[in-house]
């Protein structure tokens, strides 16, 4: 259960054994007061992790704040604060909406009727993987999934798709290549309420955030949703690679301004890659991250948990993950 | 949302104005913005933190001192140190003295390989090679179909397992890559080598899978198949959006197979591409080409000008000390200069601003390098459509001289005209003598406010001398 997620989490990130907690206590180690000195190194550390500076000069200034406030003078309760205002951050506001009935990993699912969740992100993140992913843990759940391949540009990109499909026994509706994506969302969406499926996921083309026409396609695919479901689509994910440095702040404001993004998958966190950005993008524009990556399996594609998240990060030196 | 180093250091620098004198504390406080800048272009922490420690040593020496202008000789030095860290433009690529020339890309997953792959075989060809496709990512659904997909659009031939026998599926090669039964792509490798010996292609690009650094199988597999070809070179393909993971990756692949060059990918967006500084300084091999854009001819030799002021975000300042000199036509400019100044700024000008910046390469920071345009905030940040600025100027051009110095002679039978001239619309012809003479009202007010400030002895001296 959540034991076994949470040690595969912590193994994921805690990997190249220098999570930002080692290094916070390696610091902390050399350290016999909170000084200057000690702040300057975990500001390095913060920064290093893709945090931002200004998600970094937040917490510093909470971390100097709390210090000062409670009159702390031992070091080894830096780590404590820093983790709980990194997880003030990330859990602010994420209460679920009441009334709806959430979906697997906590998604949005709204009526069912059939929802629609839209994948959005600039090329290469892992949008389909993501895709098809979510597809197969529907279907586990015994909801009837349909899947568009709207990325019609990519070459190859549909037939990826179609494994992916193919692998989950998933409906894929796709067209030609280079058809136009807001008919193949469209296709889906009238397909999937013809066969009463309950979920429709619909994989964009990679894009930059920085090509105006390819973001109003994403808009144009956007409105065709919303004109033939109400209130669709009911998530719009942007699938962000953790390896991503600032940049994708950017991505994370224009993709929202354009098709207003739910909430976030961070990809590929079984790297080296902290995924701090993370909490520089709740931070400034509120987007909360929804999903997490840690593996090519099936199974690796998780719900988002900001306390589990932070013990990974912060607790790598105990096993007590029960 | 990010305020450009220049104007940061403008702001620093004019406080320092009248001193006189720099002192250590002052350029430590213009360091300050140089570090932060280098951050939020995600250069990794501690080649920042170096690298501002050099810069220091040789801006607090004397030549800043004497200087007349200290700001400009800061942003000087912190560009001079940031250009040679870059290396030099060195775009060739290896060529075996017993053909054929194998290439082989690496790096993680969608960082742009495949795409990398067929664009640099789209490059060689053009320089006259014979390029042939391997398609060695056996791992990824349809990733070989993806290369073989480029490669017909190319008419470029594609190596790709049992690639005669089409029967092979995506299917079967995601159950064999569940079964653990996956072609050997030092077996594609292989064959690959030999049907460019049997087709006679000077030139093989291997398309690897991607990989994690710390997929230690994944990485033993790439060293089986440098062992097995001994390619004459190997590039990392990295991700310009790369935040400070940069460093270990780059490191590892290194470490593990050897790097001779490296290509930049999706330069097209707003990435600053700080991590080219952080792979080009682990791995001390060069930048060979960066991709702007999903087409096959969207590869680019590396300029490390113009990527040092793209990471310090500062294409304004430096279009006038580095740039201009070369790109611009000095007299003109100043010519336009006081143009601004004196409000007789002409739509003629804008189109000579147009023509002037297609010059100067990339389109980001674009209205930063207009000339006079650089230092004013309120047209920071506003986003530019390429295509815009072609209609602007065909717009412009189906204009007679003496509608472009006085656009108020445009009637609508005038404007109907420049629309059929331009292939543009009126409703476009309108929006552009519209949207100039907002310029121009701004132009105005600017300057008004200059006056005021030149008076109450609080001018702030920039770069231009208006």
């Amino acid at each position: 259960m959540i034991g076994g997620f949470f040690s595969r989490l912590k193994d994921a990130l805690t990997k190249t054994r220098d999570g930002i907690v080692h290094k916070v206590q390696s610091v902390i180690r050399r350290h016999e007061a909170i000084d200057e000195d000690l702040y300057e190194e975990i500001e390095a550390i913060l920064l290093q992790a893709d945090v931002g500076i200004e998600a970094t000069t937040h917490l510093l200034g909470r971390l100097r704040e709390r210090v000062r406030e409670v009159r702390v003078t031992d070091p080894e309760e830096v780590p404590g604060i820093l983790k709980e205002e990194m997880g003030e951050i990330l859990s602010a506001g994420s209460e679920n909406p009441p009334g709806l009935p959430a979906g697997p990993h906590g998604l949005e699912l709204g009526g069912l009727q059939p929802a629609v969740i839209m994948v959005v992100g600039v090329n290469g993140t892992g949008k389909t993987t993501t895709v098809g992913k979510l597809a197969a843990r529907f279907k586990g759940r015994g909801l009837k999934v349909v899947l568009a391949a709207a990325d019609t540009f990519r070459a190859a990109a549909s037939e990826q798709l179609s494994v992916w499909g193919k692998q989950t026994g998933v409906d894929v509706v796709r067209h030609g290549e280079g058809a136009d994506p807001s008919a193949v969302a469209y296709d889906a969406i009238k397909a999937a309420q013809a066969r009463s499926a309950d979920v429709v996921l619909i994989d964009t083309a990679g894009r930059l955030h920085t090509k105006t026409n390819l973001m109003e396609e994403l808009r144009k695919i956007h409105r065709v949703v919303a004109r033939e479901i109400p209130g669709a689509p009911h998530e719009v994910l942007l699938v962000l690679d953790a390896t991503t440095g600032q940049n994708a702040m950017q991505q994370a404001a224009q993709f929202s301004k354009a098709v207003g993004v739910t909430g976030i998958a961070l990809t590929k966190l079984d790297g080296t890659a902290k995924g701090g950005i993370v909490i520089a993008i709740k931070h400034t524009l509120g987007i909360p991250v929804k999903l997490i990556g840690i593996g090519e399996g099936i199974d690796d594609l998780q719900a988002f948990e900001p306390q589990e998240f932070l013990d990974a990060i912060f607790n790598n030196q105990s096993n007590n993950g029960s | 949302m990010l305020e450009g180093l220049a104007a940061r250091l403008q702001g620093v620098f004019s406080r320092l104005k009248g001193k006189g004198i720099l002192s250590e504390r002052d350029v430590d406080e213009a360091l300050r913005e140089v570090r932060m800048a280098l951050l939020e272009a995600d250069v990794n922490f501690k080649i920042v933190k170096d690298f501002v420690a050099r810069v220091k040593e040789r801006a607090v020496g004397h030549d800043v001192l004497q200087s007349l202008t200290p700001a400009q000789q800061v942003i000087k030095i912190v560009h001079e140190e940031l250009v040679q860290l870059m290396g030099s433009t060195q775009s060739r690529l290896a060529v075996a003295s017993r053909p054929p020339t194998v290439i082989m890309l690496v790096g993680l997953q969608g960082s742009g390989k495949t795409t990398t792959t067929a664009k640099l075989a789209y490059h060689l060809r053009k320089q006259g090679r014979k390029p042939l496709l391997v398609a060695a990512d056996v791992y990824r659904p349809a990733a070989i179909e993806q290369l073989r997909v480029l490669g017909r659009q190319l008419d470029i031939p594609v190596s790709a397992p049992e690639a005669g026998q089409t029967g092979r599926s995506e299917e079967a090669l995601m159950a064999g890559r569940l079964s653990g039964q996956v072609a050997d792509a030092v077996a594609v490798v292989r064959h690959g080598i030999e049907a460019a010996n049997r087709f006679a292609c000077d030139t093989v690009l291997i398309d690897t899978a991607g990989r994690l650094h710390v997929d230690q199988e994944l990485m033993d597999e790439l060293v089986r198949i440098v062992r097995e070809v001994t390619p004459h070179e190997v590039l990392l393909v990295v991700d310009a959006m790369t935040g400070q993971d940069a460093v270990t990756v780059a490191q590892q692949f290194k470490e593990a197979v050897g790097i001779d060059g490296i290509i930049l990918t999706k330069m097209d967006g707003d990435a600053r591409g700080g991590a080219a500084l952080s792979v080009r300084e682990v791995t001390g091999r060069p930048i060979k080409f960066i991709g702007v854009g999903e087409k096959p001819d969207a590869l680019e030799p590396f300029h490390p000008d113009r990527i040092a002021s793209r990471i310090l975000g500062m294409g304004d300042v430096l279009s006038l000390i580095e740039k201009a000199q070369t790109a611009f036509d000095q007299e003109k400019a100043q010519q336009i200069e006081k143009k601004i100044k004196q409000q007789q700024f002409t739509l003629e000008d804008f189109l000579f601003q147009l023509r002037q910046m297609r010059k100067m390469g990339p389109l980001e920071d674009i209205l930063g390098m207009l000339p006079g345009f650089g230092q004013m905030k309120q047209l920071k940040g506003m986003s530019v459509n390429e295509k815009d600025l072609v209609r602007a100027e065909a717009i412009i051009n189906s204009m007679t001289p003496a509608e472009r110095s006085d656009p108020g002679l445009l009637d609508s039978s005038r404007r109907q005209r420049i629309a059929r001239g331009s292939g543009t619309t009126v409703q476009d012809v309108n929006r552009l003598v519209r949207d100039f003479q907002q310029v121009q009202q701004v132009l105005k007010t600017l300057n008004i406010a200059k006056k005021r400030g030149k008076k109450g002895g609080k001018a702030r001296k920039g770069f231009f001398p208006f």
